[in-house]
């Protein structure tokens, strides 16, 4: 009884710092995809008038007068609550950032007769149901916009989920890119980092002492820089260019920039780090005698590879792909400077509408996708090799 | 010959590693200003500029202070919940396993903006505490990942074999597992350091005009200069980290001979 | 025992500038880096700190409205005077993120070109979208957007900027819409269509740019023969590099930066005093010649010399047919348009 608990707080000290410092701030942002708290303090009146609607035609009167109600409200209140509530509504309805605020001016002075005609007057807008489905999908307080959104799905007036129209439709083809190119990454990074590292771990001398340090050495430099060299050595009159011309193997620059490519190579560069320290780290711990035991009772070489050397390095194989595998998902400035336009990962559309586009929402529901799609992996690597425990019964 | 192959396959991935410093370093030579071949001329502007800007040696500091801080931090909360991690089974090893690992799962824009609004109302942006627990935060899954990878190869009846002469479990950790797990917590040290060295994008949100760090520098450097400042900086950080690892070398080196002597 | 006072050492080291932190802060003022940041330093952060014995600290950013939107929502805001780009400057003036500005305590309205006069921010900088190739490579070069977009007369690869803004508009200017339509034409769906086509035409030749570094560096290495760029990059590249890029104004779009006061912030009556300095245009004069954007206030033209004049946007030859980017539009219309050119960019 008394090891699990021991093991528990052996941990705890990291898993509270852990909630403080990463648990709850993600957590925080990561809400904000499933929730929309914009609109609603803005236009309650309203939102709650538009429950009983059934996104057909234009809503009753009484959603008209709420609205009018609502914008006099906010006029007198927080003056950045309307522009942030109409950025929202943009989001979902281009044309919302200048009419929220342009209605919320004009309906100010009192007016005669039924606000519907004099809301009517100020733009045919309001007689789209889609203007109004806007609100009534950004009435939160909870909400699948952003999420939907992030899977190219969008709510219409009545509240079916549609497919976005196809030329806005561009995160599922994104995610699946992510993957496959972490995929290819990992890959590339076990075949490679492989024989290094068997290398590393069974050589002795100068010679393993100098490819540890071409392991180490890149890892000292900054991902911008080594980023940077890639290009240098790539572009079209760079160093590869140049020489594979100078041996008169090509005529013409190759396009060795800006695609797929370029991408692979330079992620491959940065994470195979990853991939040879844990394997070192494996190789080192396997008992020398055990291949040797397995040898010398008249196996094969591969056979001993096969039997015994793969499955007992498999916890540090395993180590070094979800590293690598993990890492690349998550990479934002390789393809944006070695990659053209069809090589942007997901982690780049995050960048992008957490910082440039300011929609926190969609920035904070791609995440939302991102970790399931990782948590999945994790999950399936889980089923397949494991973490498990050392000669766990 | 299997192991011929296996030179010549190695010594070729070691090519690949190595390369692209190789050829971005003497642009820090050139007389010029942009990122290409052949260098217009010879020069140490970039180095004199190094030494000579208000910004480059303090953000050098900065950088060493705050990744030796954020390692240390990684390493003493990491090695230990490692090895629970490591005696646990079960749902709460999965769940402490996932969040253990999250951070290096989440992409960095989206920690760095969480960061923001979290730290802002604690008094902890602009901090140097604040970007140091951000980037001990980040380092942390790198620590228990290689603390664990070199677990994996420690055989626990050495933990049973300490209980039965005595030991309570803490001194049978100190005494028995960390130093055959020791090159493990180093390696995640290193692991935690260069993260940090490395990261521009939490220092970017969280960090203030006396947190400036090398990179955070290095990447403005060469991404609203014209200017090769950035390439002395990283010519100096290899020559330092070959000196490093150099010292490391001769350190085992002689370890190894005072303890066969 | 030994390892632990270490980490100890290091953990105090680490918490002590939090303690010296918490008394008050000296003027910050952001801006956006590299050369140009440089220049600011000579020109106007120095000089104001040695005439009004002020302390002035720097800092750098790459913009982004949510940046600012955090810094003022989380209530740890360290910023007190910022250049924005114009779209910030609307969107921050929209939802109180600035302080309005005191136009009488800074020279007042009449001092500053009409473009440059907000209610919460005032002009630093005018600067233009602009064509670029290198004379060292090509002589004769594109001499407007619909030799840009001709690919049989200037084969090669070329330099846009990733993204909606400026892109479009200068893919409907190459298609012969005159500049003072391009907004009419650009607010149809007809127009977008029309837009995105012409784009379509020379998709596969178009290599994307997302900072103003890259078209100089480009152009430099002979990634692409022709480019869109930032006019000051590429002058500075000209002065500081012996380059020889060939710059067309011909419908050039330009832009303002603007600086803005952060709302709340302790230093305002600083804040006012730096503003106040940096739009003389005795002081605004030097900035020009040491990197070629165009300045503010009135008055500033006719104290330069004629060959740095004639690189600057605010140059009446090269304002005459620019188009100035229309950020109400974008406003309204970027979510969508951005949305469409991601598709249309990664398919």
């Amino acid at each position: 009884m008394r090891r699990p608990v021991g093991a528990a707080l052996l941990t705890a000290p990291l898993l509270l710092f852990l909630l403080v410092t990463f648990v709850a701030p993600i957590g925080a942002f990561l809400w904000r995809g499933v929730t929309d708290d914009e609109v609603r303090p803005v236009l309650p009146r309203t939102v709650v008038a538009l429950a009983s609607w059934n996104g057909t035609g234009t809503p009753g009167e009484e959603a008209f007068a709420a609205l009018v109600e609502d914008l006099r409200a906010a006029r007198s209140g927080d003056r950045g609550a309307i522009p942030r509530a109409a950025a929202r509504l943009n989001a979902d309805r281009p044309g919302f950032r200048g009419l929220l605020p342009m209605t919320a001016r004009r309906v100010e002075a009192p007016f005669e007769g039924s606000a519907r005609a004099a809301v009517l007057a100020i733009s045919a807008e309001w007689g789209q149901p889609e203007t109004w489905g806007a609100i009534a999908r950004a009435g939160g307080p909870m909400s699948s916009f952003h999420v939907l959104a992030a899977l190219d799905l969008r709510r219409d007036a009545t509240g079916a989920v549609r497919q976005a129209p196809e030329d806005t439709r561009v995160f599922r083809t994104v995610l699946l890119r992510s993957l496959w190119i972490s995929l290819l990454v990992t890959a590339v990074c076990l075949a490679l980092g492989w024989p290094l590292a068997w290398l590393i771990a069974t050589s002795r001398g100068l010679a393993a002492t100098l490819l540890l340090a071409a392991v180490m050495l890149p890892f000292w430099i900054s991902l911008v820089v080594r980023t940077a060299a890639w290009m240098v050595l790539l572009q079209r009159e760079g160093i590869v260019n140049a020489a594979l011309q100078a041996g008169g193997i090509i005529e013409t620059p190759l396009p060795l920039l800006m695609n797929r490519f370029a991408v692979v190579l330079g992620m491959v560069h940065i994470l195979l780090p990853f991939m040879v320290l844990p394997l070192v780290a494996a190789f080192r711990g396997l008992d020398p005698r055990l291949p040797r035991a397995a040898a010398s009772l008249g196996a094969a070489p591969w056979r001993v590879f096969l039997r015994v050397t793969l499955p007992l390095s498999l916890p540090g194989v395993g180590a070094g792909c979800i590293l690598v595998f993990i890492q690349a998902l998550g990479f934002y400035v390789t393809p944006a400077l070695l990659g053209g336009p069809n090589d942007q990962m997901l982690a780049w559309f995050v960048g992008f509408y957490a910082t440039r586009s300011v929609n926190w929402g969609l920035a904070a529901a791609l995440s939302i996708v991102l970790l399931v799609a990782v948590g999945l992996c994790v999950a399936l690597y889980g089923r397949l090799a494991g973490f498990r425990r050392p000669g766990a019964a | 010959m299997a192991r011929g192959i296996l030179w010549a396959l190695g010594v070729l991935v070691a090519v690949f590693l190595v390369a692209p410093i190789v050829a971005i370093l003497p642009l820090s030579f050139s007389a010029g200003s942009f990122l290409f071949y052949p260098l217009p001329g010879l020069s140490l502007r970039w180095y004199e500029d190094f030494f000579a800007s208000p910004f480059w040696l303090p953000a050098f500091w900065n950088s060493m202070g705050i990744g030796t801080a954020a390692a240390a931090l990684a390493t003493l909360l990491g090695t230990p919940a490692a090895f629970g991690l490591w005696r646990m089974t079960g749902a709460f090893r999965a769940v402490a396993m996932g969040v253990v690992l999250a951070p290096m799962v989440v992409p960095v824009i989206v920690v760095a903006v969480a960061l923001l609004l979290a730290f802002g109302p604690l008094g902890l942006v602009a901090t140097h505490t604040g970007l140091v627990i951000a980037h001990a935060m980040l380092g942390v899954p790198f620590v228990v990942v290689t603390v664990l990878a070199s677990l994996e190869a420690f055989d626990p009846v050495q933990l049973r074999a300490a209980a039965a002469c005595g030991a309570g479990p803490m001194r049978a950790f100190f005494r028995v597992c960390l130093p055959q797990i020791a090159p493990g917590v180093a390696a995640g040290a290193v692991f935690a350091f260069a993260t940090s060295l490395d990261e521009v994008v939490v220092a970017l949100f969280v960090a203030g005009p006396a947190q400036r760090t090398l990179p955070r520098q290095m990447f403005s450097g060469l991404n609203d200069q014209i200017s090769l400042t950035t390439t002395a900086a990283a010519a100096m950080l290899v020559v330092m980290s070959v000196l490093l690892l150099l010292a490391v070398a001769w350190l085992q080196a002689r370890g190894r001979r005072r303890l066969s002597g | 025992m030994d390892r632990r006072t270490i980490l100890k050492g290091a953990l105090a080291a680490a918490a002590l500038p939090a303690a010296a932190r918490a008394q008050g802060r000296d003027l910050t003022v952001v801006s956006w880096g590299g050369a140009y940041q440089d220049a600011q330093r000579e020109v106007y952060f120095r000089p104001f700190q040695q005439q009004t014995r002020n302390r002035l600290l720097e800092e750098t950013w790459d913009g982004g409205i949510g940046v600012l939107r955090s810094r003022i929502a989380s209530g740890a805001n360290t910023w007190d005077v910022v250049q924005v780009e114009s779209e910030e400057l609307l969107i921050g003036a929209d939802e109180g993120l600035f302080e309005p500005l005191d136009w009488a305590a800074i020279g007042g309205k009449d001092a500053y070109i009409a473009e440059a006069v907000n209610d919460y921010g005032v002009g630093a900088i005018l600067y233009s979208f602009i064509i670029a190739y290198d004379r060292a490579r090509m002589a004769q070069g594109p001499a407007n957007w619909a030799d840009f977009f001709d690919t049989a007369r200037f084969p090669g690869k070329r330099g846009m900027r990733k993204g909606p803004k400026t892109t479009l508009e200068m893919a409907l200017m190459a298609d012969g819409v005159a500049p003072a339509q391009v907004y009419e034409v650009l607010g149809t769906p007809a127009g977008v269509d029309r837009a995105f086509r012409k784009l379509d035409s020379i998709k596969a030749d178009i290599a994307w740019f997302e900072r103003g570094s890259q078209p100089p560096q480009w152009l430099a290495a002979g990634e692409v023969t022709l480019t869109v760029a930032y006019n000051g990059r590429i002058s500075a590249a000209n002065a500081t590099d012996g380059r020889n890029f060939a710059i067309v104004w011909t419908n050039n779009i330009f832009t303002l930066d603007s600086w803005v006061i952060m709302k709340g912030s302790p230093n305002k009556a600083k804040a006012v005093e730096f503003l106040k300095f940096v739009g003389q245009p005795a002081v605004q004069a030097g900035l020009p010649p040491k990197i070629p954007y165009g300045v503010t206030a009135k008055g500033v033209n006719e104290r330069l010399p004629a060959e740095v004049l004639a690189n600057l946007p605010t140059a009446p030859q090269n304002i005459a047919n620019a188009l100035q980017l229309s950020d109400r539009f974008w406003l309204d219309n970027l979510d969508r348009l951005t949305q469409r050119f991601n598709t249309w960019v990664s398919r």
